[in-house]
Formats: C-alpha cells, structure tokens, sequence
C-alpha cells in the first residue's frame, strides 16, 4: 500500500451490476410473485494493485456481488469485465482462466477447509484444477513455499485444519487464495471471526502480500475501522445499491449520504475520552426487506431527511454540490458532527 | 421483589457500602478427555449498583465461563467451580443449595446471551416466553402475565408489541431477538444483569439501538451491568470500570480512562495497539505474536510471557499476582510500574 501506490490499469470494472433472485409460489405450476433483489445495479471499478472497500450491513448485498464477482452466480442483467472482456461471456477454457485470476478468502476459517484434507491437499487442490501452474513434480515443494508466505511452518504440511488456531486456519485460507497467482482477491469478511490481537496479524500478512505479488483486492467487512486501515477507495452499500463511494478520506472523513453518516457514527470509537463528544445518529428500526424495497431511495424509511421527492425520485449515485465524491442522496450534505477528529 | 431507589446511585469508588456483587477468587475447570483445562484461576471483582463493569478478553480468556459460574449455569460436567466464592449482597451463592439458587436465578441476577435465536425456544410465541416469567415466578395469571409481557415488549421498543406477541422468535429479525431476550431477562427487575457478548452478532447500526436501550434500562433501574466483550469500541463508550482478562486470570483491572491512556499490563498495551488507527493509515499494525496459551498446559511463570515483548527472566519463573500499581489500579505484571510508565524497552530475544 505505501510502497506500491495503486495504478490506473483498471483491473475489473462492474457495469450496472443486477441480481434478483426470483420469489415463487405453487408446487406443480411454479408462479413468480416477486424477487428479492439482493443485488440491484452497482457499478464500480479495481485498479491494479488497489484496495476496495466494501461495507455494509447484513442484507446490503455485499456477498452476493462477491459471488457474482467471482462468477458464482449469474447476473440477471449487467456487465463485469476483466481486463476489458465480459467475464459473464466466457466459456471453457477462458472461463477456466478467469477462475485462476479471481480468487476468494472466506470469513469463517472453520467451515471453509475440508476437516478431512491436509493442509498440503487443502492448499495444493487447486493445482489439480490448473495443473499448467504447478507441474506434479514441483507440487509439493510449491505448497510450502505458499505456506511459508503466509507465515506458517512449512513442516506441518500433513496436519489437519483442527490442529490450527483460528488464525493460522485463515492464513491457510489465504495460501489457497494465492496459490494459483491470482491477479485479484475477493476477501468476504476475512477477519471477522477472530480475535483482535490475530486480527491483526492477518491484516499486515494480507497488505504485505498485497506489497509482494501486486495483488488488486476488494476487501468486503462491516468492521468501518478495519477497512478504513486497509482499503484505498470505500463504496458503502444498502439495500443491493451503492449509496456513496470515494476515497477512505473523502468517505470516512467527509461523508454526505445520510446513511454513511449514520453508519459511522454508530461505530463504537475505543477511546473513552471521546465519549459524549460527537453526535451518535440512532437508526429507527431494521433494514426493510430487499424483497420489497421502499420506493425512491431505499434508505428514506430510516432517514431523517426523507421528503416527498425521496419516495418519488431514485436518486442517482453522482457527484453532488459542495462535495468531491459520488453520493446517492437528494440532499447530500457533508456532516462532520458524526466523525471522530485527531 | 427486590427494588431498588433510583436516583441515589453509590458508585464505585464509594467506600463503605456492601457492593451488589463480590467474586473473590473464583476457579472453575473443566474435565476433558484431553485433559483438565483451568479455564478460570482466581478471578476476583466487585460490583455496585448502578456500575458497569466490563470484561474484556479473547476466546479462552475464562470471560463467559465466570459468568455462567456467577449465574450458576455451568455445564457440569465437564465444568467444575473448584473454588472461591460469589456473594450478592453479602450472601454466598456458591454454598446454597439448588433450590435456594434457583431464587436468586432472574430476580437479582439475570443474564443475556450472544445468540438469541439460540437462547429462545423456537416453539413457543415470544410473548408467552415472557409471560413464563411472571406465570412461574410470580405465579400471576395467564392473562395477567401476557399483559406484563405485552408492556415489556413495549418498554424495549418492539413496535406493535400487542400483535407481535403471538410470533416465533424466527419471524424477528437479530436487533428485535434480542431486545426480547432482555425483556425476559430485567422481567423480574433484577439487581445485576450480566450481558455475554450482547452485540457481537448484530450490525453496527442495531448494536448502537441496543447498547442504548441496555445503558437507559440501566439507568432506569440502576441496576449492576456486566458487560462482557472482547470489543474495545464498546467497552470505551459505555464501561465505568474494566477487568481485562487472558488465560483465566485478571490481567489488569481499571477505570476506563486511565486504563486506554495509559496501559499498566504489556497485553492490554498490546491488544489497543493492535486496533487500527486512522492516524497510522498506512503503516503496519502492530500486532501481538504468538497464540494464547492452552488451558490444559498453562505455561509456568506468567502466562503472557510467551507473547510479551517485554518479558525477562523471572516471568519464567514467577507468576505475578494481581497487584495495586497506583490507587485504583491493578496489574499482574512484574514490570507494571514501568510499563504504566512507558519506561521498559523490549526484551532482547
């Protein structure tokens, strides 16, 4: 991050992005009555060797674009290009060679390795898939090699994911991730299970490799702090949407979507000096259902703001007056009462 | 019922007063087949009314285990309370007999859980799980009940409390679960309530709904909060007083202003240095190595002496006890004087 300040080349770039999972009733004669729209026209861009930040509350749409980023899903409608080609086009073998180029750490270092595989097979599996990067011979030698990177004992090649702590069982995960050298890497709430004090060694590990291989991430958490720390451009989603993106400053400092401001001033800051000096913004009730999502802007239900215009007008995500960066809101306004000043 | 005057809030630092809740040097450990493992060795605090008390601590840290020993919920077996002792109001819960317990169960402590999908029985109507309270406690009247039901679920802000009493805990969504697991839980207006990790699940936005609404019913009743946590951000925003624990035993016990400006233990110097901070975009956090001790293999000495960048011979040797630094302030650390003072270099390794 600091020695390797992001480049222009634009990795990947999301056009209009939409998911909707269709909602149906009948048993025999299945009937569509409506769609959950997890994922509902989101547009954004990686640079190479950048960190995107992506938060959002449970239900905002984040792990479903990650799936569909990774070509997990299928769009209803929308584009995603890799290196200019539409990745929702390609077929057998390039679609084989996008796979190896976008990779995918999981939150849950429990769940997502094989409790039966050893760590040499967890890590060295996807060779199986795309021999051409390891050639049997060198397979081997190349796991612990990754299994060195990530800053685990290259002998412990035959353990089992139970003997690792959780930490450890994340950088497993991560040595899977780069073990086919991917050009991206989709980290689904990579810190989250742990503890603070591993918290943070994953963290330097993920920038240090970021340092070393170039890598391009899209960093997806709801912990603000953590993405503050790692990400170089922020996008904060509700409801399937982008509602404001920008730079970690410009976001974090300088927020103007309603929401954004809401969202940070509820982040509990560690520092009891601070207390009662900034504005906390309490959200009334929960997020609605993204089956059945408010009209005009999603977020005016629980929104201090909201008039008439609010429920009519779906307000565009552009780059509003008295403001440098992207924010969907009619009345974007920059709020600094919420923000923690050093 | 017991009540309590709001309004004359004895705090913590007052002198004289018999506090709500002692814990003095509780162990518990439980038999495994891989082992005992000491999950709790000497812990030792105080509550009083009105405080709110927060443990901190990793997974392992014994921070839950001496709650479910406190409330006197512990699996048994495995966990065993091997000593120590646990007074409300002077009274020693430990040595009463189970059905004498089961009195102070609820009605003057009584405690929220993590997962409330878990906590509530799936098959009955929230409404009629807070009736329960009052029903078998109280022994009130079916209808009776539900009306108290009905105002607590009011008093937490669930909307339209009326019509959604008759709903299963599965039609709610996290934040409205878990307001209904602390209606049950101040039902019977009690003295202490211990809150295990009350927000961990929930979004950030809904965390700060239910913080607020905890810190009001607090206010509100003057009740005892045990706040465990292993989240710094909320510890700072809501704690008077905090007990960091790590391997089972109190590390360092504080208030929580002198405890974030200047750490009197290497590992709660440790664990805030490790929070990312704005001010260091950019940089490498700092983060502390190595993993926490097994509980079935206690390292000799002191247990954070395998991860302490301070740590000297006699850490092999010798276990520090807790001990008072300056007045108020606490530390199991031989070299808490010159941590506290910022005036201790690593340990060359």
């Amino acid at each position: 991050m600091t020695s390797n300040p992001p480049s222009s080349e634009v990795v990947l770039e999301v056009d209009n992005l939409v998911k909707h999972f269709p909602l149906t009733t009948g048993v025999v004669i299945k009937r569509q009555v409506g769609a959950v729209q997890a994922v509902d026209g989101v547009s954004l861009q990686l640079h190479k060797g950048e960190t995107l930040g992506i938060v959002g509350e449970s239900g905002s749409g984040k792990s479903t674009l990650a799936k569909l980023l990774m070509r997990l899903e299928e769009p209803t409608s929308g584009q995603t290009y890799f290196h200019g080609q539409n990745i929702y086009d390609l077929q057998g073998r390039a679609l084989r060679e996008l796979r190896r180029n976008i990779q995918i750490v999981f939150q849950d270092p429990y769940s997502s390795l094989n409790p039966r595989m050893t760590v040499g097979d967890i890590v060295g599996e996807p060779f199986d898939i795309h021999p051409e990067v390891a050639p049997r011979g060198q397979r081997r030698k190349r796991v612990q090699e990754l299994l060195d990177v990530v800053g685990l004992n290259p002998e412990h090649i035959n353990r089992y994911p139970h003997q690792f702590s959780g930490g450890q069982r994340q950088r497993i995960g991560i040595a899977r991730g780069l073990a086919l050298r991917p050009e991206i890497i989709i980290c689904d709430e990579p810190v989250s299970a742990l503890d603070v004090s591993v918290q943070a060694q994953v963290i330097n590990l993920l920038e240090k490799l970021q340092d070393e291989f170039g890598l391009s991430y899209i960093f997806i958490a709801h912990d603000l702090s953590v993405v503050r720390h790692i990400a170089d451009r922020v996008a904060v989603m509700y409801l399937g949407r982008i509602v404001e993106t920008g730079s970690d400053t410009q976001i974090y400092e300088k927020p103007t979507h309603p929401y954004t401001q809401a969202l940070l001033s509820a982040v509990p800051v560690p520092d009891p000096s601070v207390r009662g000096q900034r504005q906390q913004i309490i959200l009334s009730g929960d997020v609605p259902s993204p089956a059945n999502p408010p009209s005009g802007c999603r977020f005016r239900t629980r929104c201090w703001k909201a008039t008439d215009k609010c429920a009519q007008e779906d307000p565009a995500l552009t780059i509003r007056p008295g403001s440098d960066h992207e924010s969907a809101c009619h009345y974007a306004a920059v709020r600094e009462d919420v923000v923690v000043h050093h | 019922m017991a009540t309590t005057q709001a309004g004359i809030a004895p705090r913590a630092d007052q002198a004289g007063t018999t506090p709500l809740l002692e814990v003095e040097d509780l162990r518990v450990e439980f038999r495994t087949r891989d082992g005992v493992a000491k999950a709790v060795n000497g812990v030792s605090y105080t509550l009083h009314e009105g405080e709110t008390l927060a443990v901190l601590g990793e997974s392992g840290s014994g921070k839950s285990v001496t709650a479910q020993a406190i409330m006197g919920i512990l699996d048994s077996p495995p966990g065993f309370v091997t000593g120590g002792k646990v007074r409300f109001r002077g009274q020693d819960l430990l040595t009463l007999p189970d059905d004498e317990r089961r009195a102070y169960r609820g009605r003057s402590i009584s405690m929220i859980f993590q997962d409330a999908l878990s906590a509530l029985n799936p098959v009955f109507p929230v409404g009629w799980q807070i009736a329960e309270m009052f029903r078998v406690h109280e022994g009130l009247s079916k209808k009776d009940a539900r009306a108290r039901a009905v105002e607590l679920m009011e008093r937490v802000q669930i909307p339209a409390a009326r019509e959604r009493a008759g709903d299963y805990p599965h039609q709610f969504s996290g934040g409205m679960r878990q307001r209904i697991m602390i209606a049950m839980a101040i039902a019977l207006d009690p003295d202490v309530l211990i809150a295990d990790e009350p927000t961990t699940a929930l979004d950030v936005t809904v965390q700060a709904q239910i913080m607020q609404l905890l810190a009001d019913l607090q206010r509100e009743r003057n009740m005892g909060l045990i706040l465990i946590t292993h989240d710094l951000g909320v510890v700072a925003d809501v704690a008077d007083k905090i007990e960091v624990m790590y391997s089972g035993r109190i590390m360092e016990q504080a208030p929580v202003h002198d405890i974030y400006a200047t750490p009197a233990h290497p590992y709660t110097k440790g664990l805030l240095e490790s929070i990312p901070r704005v001010d260091l975009k950019g940089q490498e956090l700092s983060a502390i190595k190595g993993l926490p001790p097994n509980l079935t293999n206690i390292p000799a000495g002191c247990e954070f002496r395998p991860r302490c960048p301070y740590a000297r011979d006699i850490c092999k040797e010798q276990r520090p006890a807790l001990q008072e630094v300056v007045p108020g302030r606490f530390s199991a650390c031989h070299f808490a004087q010159e941590v506290l003072e910022g005036d201790i270099e690593p340990a060359q390794q």
